[in-house]
């Protein structure tokens, strides 16, 4: 029993578990899959498909955090990706071409690229702090995503785009493919090969690891990247969904969700141990969560409530100093003074 | 000899000063002290979250909370005066008790749990909005005859020039948080708070007075920013100063504050939020502008603020050693 509770998979399963068991005693149809015309349809098949975004954004920030770092600009790559798509296509003479597609696709993600190498490079080279290193494009990319769209909401009328986030392979939604294989490569690469283990030594001590032959630097540079590329994917994923750009409000306040989805996933945001798989139920918690509020009927405004108690409570519960002052409260009394003084030494 | 620890801060003032002049040679009308009050009037309430941001950042610590809580602010107030008839006079102490004790619940999290004060003011942020939206989903319009007549008093100065009460509640804030900052005990606590926690507490410092002082500091600005908010926009609503966190950590970056804690002045905000304010309006005079482009000037004088310090504290360090 104490093994099982110690499982970092433990906690967020418990919560994504009680989740799901609130919904089947509300509601039972909850649960119940549709076939309608060739595709599934169900709340399960939402949860999935409407969370696929958040969960790219948070496969890449959990490598982000697992070297200690944290990016803030996920949000504003997100709708730079998106703009930056719509733009070409809406350009181009037929948007229905498919060569026109894959090049906006293609502008789109290298250009996620390059801003994820961008906050790489002032991580590493300036030597700045991740969290203001990546402020600088958070506050500065939702205008670029602006000036991309000239302030514009831009819709598009091409099938071939709308694919991506609308489209359905056997029977199940697009995204959901997207989403697998992303997932795949990312815990195959970090888990079968030694790359997870470089990721992890570079958080929990960059000079260290330097010192026992990782470049530490390009190791950070990589992860920013691919963090980057995951939220370009995501911005695709949500702008071909509604088949339009907004500079403004895509992907606002991501990154608070992608952060949160991690770290209820158990990985701690001071680095050097990550978990993927505790990251994917993090984002499937969330995502539940606000599709469970949806169909209970409350407002849904009222998610942020629900939300700021889920973060507080996951916090508490990994916060070592919670736990040994509840256990010491059942225990014995103790002294303030000799409590501060072993806490800091 | 220069001391090398006003650089930042006189680059800001230099900064705001050419701007300035360059908006007054460029565009006619610009060059008068109206303008200058203008920008202290639109920007009062960003002033006052920016000074209690100072405290935070200057601690070592990080506040997102503050946009949500003027948010909360507006609507209790809104709430209070509107559907429940009290006089303003009892609602401003209410909120701003409400402030306090919201930092300090966050400060107190931060300290004695040791969780990331960035994952616990997330966490204030989601709460504070989510309440605005318990309260009410839509925007409640303040009648009240106090109220209105603060918002419309117009403090005329020698000169022809005029200015809002909020300007004057916000300079009394900076000049009393200039004051706290420099001349107090708690001040010297929260710079040495932030040079190095393990540190102060060896000295004998109260680093758990002084870290939930710092948040019970910022909710308190932030609180009042809102009441200041709500003389502003005669409103409560739950999607009031959204992004005004960012802003105020933008200015305090700006001003010359080091995000690591421990070096800035309250001064150096004051005049971050100043640019800030200049940058706006430079943008409307042009008028061919759009308004996003201020949102990728603050993007770039973050990216050379932030060079300049780690240049400055770079060269430091080799001195040291």
């Amino acid at each position: 029993m104490n093994r099982i509770m110690k499982h970092h998979l433990f906690w967020p399963l418990t919560m994504l578990g009680a989740l799901l068991l609130f919904n089947l005693f509300h509601s039972p149809d909850f649960f119940s899959i549709k076939m309608q015309g060739g595709h599934l349809y169900g709340n399960m098949i939402d949860i999935l498909n409407f969370g696929a975004p958040l969960i790219l954004v948070a496969v890449g920030m959990t490598l982000v955090i697992a070297t200690k770092g944290i990016d803030l600009s996920v949000g504003s790559i997100v709708a730079i990706a998106g703009a930056m798509s719509c733009m070409t296509i809406s350009k181009g003479e037929d948007q229905n071409s498919l060569s026109l597609v894959l090049m906006a696709v293609g502008l789109a993600l290298v250009l996620s690229l390059v801003l994820g190498l961008w906050n790489g490079l002032l991580v590493t080279g300036a030597g700045i702090q991740p969290i203001i290193a990546t402020l600088i494009l958070m506050v500065a990319g939702r205008g670029i995503a602006q000036l991309i769209t000239d302030g514009q909401i831009i819709t598009l009328s091409s099938p071939k785009y709308a694919y991506i986030g609308t489209g359905s392979l056997a029977t199940l939604p697009f995204s959901i493919f997207i989403v697998a294989v992303v997932f795949a490569a990312a815990s195959l690469l970090t888990r079968k090969s030694a790359l997870g283990l470089f990721i992890e030594s570079v958080g929990t001590n960059p000079q260290a690891s330097r010192l026992a032959g990782i470049r530490s630097n390009i190791v950070i540079v990589a992860v920013y990247m691919f963090c980057g590329l995951c939220a370009g994917i995501a911005g695709l994923l949500l702008s071909s969904n509604v088949s339009s750009a907004d500079g403004n409000n895509a992907g606002l306040w991501y990154e608070l969700d992608a952060i949160l989805a991690v770290v209820i996933g158990g990985t701690s945001l001071n680095g050097g141990r990550f978990y993927l798989s505790g990251t994917l139920v993090g984002a499937l918690m969330i995502q539940t969560l606000s599709t469970t509020i949806y169909s209970v009927g409350i407002a849904p405004e009222i998610t942020l409530v629900v939300k700021a108690f889920v973060v507080l409570a996951v916090c508490l519960i990994q916060s070592e100093s919670f736990r040994k002052a509840v256990i010491r409260r059942w225990k014995t009394r103790h002294y303030p003074g000799e409590k501060e003084v072993t806490r800091h030494a | 000899m220069l001391n090398r620890k006003f650089i930042p801060i006189l680059v800001t003032i230099g900064l705001f000063a050419v701007m300035l002049a360059a908006g007054s040679f460029r565009y006619t009308g610009f060059f008068s002290l109206q303008v200058v009050f203008n920008l202290l009037i639109d920007n009062a309430f960003l002033l006052v979250v920016a000074v209690g941001m100072t405290f935070v950042i200057i601690s070592g610590g990080i506040d997102l909370s503050v946009g949500s809580m003027i948010a909360l602010t507006t609507m209790i107030s809104a709430s209070l005066i509107q559907e429940h008839g009290m006089p303003p006079i009892v609602v401003i102490p209410i909120v701003l008790v409400i402030g306090c004790a919201f930092g300090w619940a966050m400060g107190a999290i931060i300290h004695y749990f040791k969780v990331q004060p960035f994952i616990v003011t997330l966490a204030g942020m989601f709460l504070a909005r989510g309440l605005c939206y318990i309260i009410s989903l839509n925007t409640i319009t303040i009648n009240n005859s106090t109220y209105t007549a603060i918002a419309q008093t117009k403090v005329t100065l020698p000169g022809g020039s005029f200015i809002s009460i909020n300007v004057i509640i916000a300079l009394i804030v900076v000049l009393l948080a200039i004051f706290v900052a420099h001349y107090t005990r708690f001040g010297r606590n929260v710079y040495a708070l932030g040079g190095s926690e393990q540190s102060a507490l060896l000295m004998g410092l109260p680093v758990a007075r002084t870290k939930i002082g710092v948040y019970v500091v910022s909710g308190f600005c932030s609180s009042l920013a809102g009441v200041i908010y709500t003389f502003y926009m005669l409103s409560g609503y739950g999607l009031h100063a959204v992004g005004v966190e960012l802003d105020a950590i933008a200015s305090v970056v700006i001003g010359g504050t080091l995000l690591t804690g421990g070096v800035g002045y309250i001064a150096g905000s004051f005049f971050g939020v100043m640019i800030y304010g200049v940058i706006q309006t430079i943008i409307s005079f042009q008028g061919t502008l759009s308004s996003w482009w201020t949102k990728i000037v603050i993007g770039l004088l973050l990216f050379v603020f932030i060079l300049l310090q780690r240049v400055l504290s770079a060269r430091r360090s080799t001195v040291k050693s």
